[in-house]
């Protein structure tokens, strides 16, 4: 599956730019999440992929069909789901299920059929017929995802599907998601870091609508100066270091460096015999250092 | 194959918007029966009865009206807080084909109150069988200028709120205060005109002159047919020109 965005801008009247000459390329079945504050772009972005959105410039094709003038043609490949969708409180998750799948054009049978099946996939299979207004938040927004997973959709758009859903839920919609992106792509937006970190394959960066960063975490990681963290309990005084140092509130020290540094540091510790940890920095840090220009205390 | 495809995605918005609608909650049946039954009753009352059969006739308007102004709410209802139809536009079913699923889905949702209204205009409306052709050619139209209205109020109309607003304002002025349950020969004559200004007028009037309740000469009954047609073809364009599958 293959998405390739050239350039893309945005510009809403009277207002500044959602998107800012946005252009990457993906070509992969996996997850890639879309990250950034409110406002960075992100729901503009999906919104244009998912041809409900005209871009003022720029242009994007999915699986080499162009967004702008086939769009009929890319809606054979997509299934969305917006920002704030609700399942209709007035349907039952079969009846939710079954009806997006005949919009899409199956049979009342087949949609019925393949609702149930994949209703019992995610577990929902109990409350098939209770009206949706009854459901918790978490089997609402299980609902949505069930009716974009039924189809035969290739690409997945998924914007900010756990936005507002407890940790508990959130968690359990993550390995669903995790489990249906390995023959598919699923595009989906987030503001919660430790999310796209999980679940992304690949991550975009978005911020005031630019594309700050895309690509691995380990892609990443190579972006920002410095890529590693070591992690000293207590107090210590430390020798000047090419990085950036931390103190946390429980009094613990971080080092941000590059990792001949770290190595270097580590050494020292160990001869001191003062106890440490290494690690990669987390989306977390990246997303400090490129969106607020550096790690905050 | 497409036309059963078609079929298929005119029956999701049929579905949704009216029979789950309808099964799970089998009171919203009352729901459209009740604006014009109420009215046809205060009228026949009023009237000791003389004005029943015309009143079957105007309730079968209002009903008409009713159902074709709904769509504005219900897609409004859709769009804006249920954001289906932002899924909708982003799979394989156009714009007119869930438009017009939705129109019929609206229709479909009042079949209790329409079988009602037509048995008794059956029982108290006396016509011949062309009149009532004429009659239910009468009745398509102004559905059809309703359901365009509605649609072309639903993309200005950003939440369910301001539909409401709309509904609650566009009912009295499009089948209570028209001579839709009473001939327009009771309006005093310099305020008739003001009647005219409401496309209901026409399709009342057309509707009483062919049951024999109103006499219409050939000339008036064509001029009627027009102006009704016309608004409906004026308004039917204006909501396909405002009408935006995709944001721009």
């Amino acid at each position: 599956m293959k998405i390739n965005a050239i350039k893309l801008t945005k510009n809403y009247e009277g207002r500044n730019l959602a998107l800012d000459n946005v252009s990457f390329e993906v070509s992969m079945n996996g997850m890639l999440a879309i990250i950034g504050k409110n406002g960075a772009g992100k729901t503009t972005l999906v919104r244009i992929l998912a041809t409900e959105l005209l871009p003022t410039s720029g242009t994007a094709y999915i699986n080499d069909i162009d967004v702008i003038h086939n769009a009929k043609d890319v809606r054979e490949l997509i299934a969305v789901v917006p920002q704030e969708a609700r399942a209709v409180p007035w349907l039952t998750p079969l009846q939710t299920v079954s009806s997006y799948l005949m919009w899409r054009g199956l049979s009342y049978r087949e949609s019925r059929e393949r609702g149930k099946e994949v209703l019992r996939t995610l577990g929902l299979e109990n409350v098939e017929n209770e009206k949706n207004r009854k459901l918790s938040g978490g089997m609402k927004r299980k609902v949505l995802v069930a009716t974009v997973i039924s189809s035969d959709a290739p690409i997945i758009f998924l914007d900010e599907p756990t936005t507002g859903l407890d940790y508990i839920s959130r968690k359990e919609l993550w390995e669903i998601l995790n489990s249906m992106k390995y023959n598919r792509l699923i595009i989906l937006t987030t503001h919660y870091l430790e999310e796209a970190e999980v679940l992304g394959d690949k991550i975009g960066i978005l911020d005031k609508g630019k594309l700050l960063a895309f690509g691995s975490m380990d892609e990443l990681r190579r972006i920002v100066k410095y890529p590693f963290i070591i992690k000293i309990s207590g107090d210590v005084k430390i020798n000047s270091i090419d990085g950036y140092i931390k103190r946390l509130s429980n009094g613990d020290v971080q080092i941000f460096s590059t990792e001949r540094e770290i190595f270097k540091l580590a050494q020292e510790l160990l001869e001191g015999k003062i106890k440490f940890t290494v690690q990669e920095v987390s989306l977390n840090n990246i997303f400090e250092f490129l969106v607020e220009g550096g790690v905050e205390d | 194959m497409k036309i059963s495809r078609i079929f298929n995605q005119l029956m999701a918005s049929i579905l949704v918007n009216s029979i789950y609608a309808m099964v799970n909650y089998p009171v919203v049946m009352i729901n459209t029966l009740l604006a014009p039954l109420s009215i046809l009753a205060v009228v026949t009352f009023a009237s000791h009865g003389s004005l029943l059969p015309i009143g079957a006739l105007g309730a079968l308007i209002m009903n008409m009206v009713q159902s074709g102004i709904s769509i504005q709410g219900d897609l409004s209802h859709l769009k804006n807080d249920m954001k289906l139809q932002d899924m909708v536009v982003s799979s394989p079913t156009s714009a007119g084909i869930y438009i017009f699923g939705m129109a019929i889905s609206e229709i479909v949702y009042s079949i209790p109150t329409l079988t009602l209204l037509l048995i008794l205009n059956f029982l108290f409306v006396k016509a011949s069988l062309f009149a009532w052709f004429l009659i239910f050619i009468d009745m398509a139209t102004i559905f059809t200028f309703s359901i365009a209205l509605g649609f072309l109020l639903s993309t200005f109309s950003s939440d369910i709120v301001q539909s409401w607003a709309f509904a609650g304002i566009l009912s009295p002025l499009l089948s209570t205060i028209p001579p839709v349950y009473y001939p327009i020969t009771f309006i005093p004559l310099p305020y008739r005109y003001i009647s005219y200004l409401s496309p209901t007028t026409y399709a009342a009037e057309i509707a009483q002159s062919l049951a024999g309740y109103v006499p219409v000469n050939i000339y008036e009954f064509i001029m009627l047919w027009i102006v009704l047609i016309g608004i409906t073809v004026l308004i039917f364009f204006l909501a396909l020109k405002k009408s935006r599958w995709r944001e721009v």
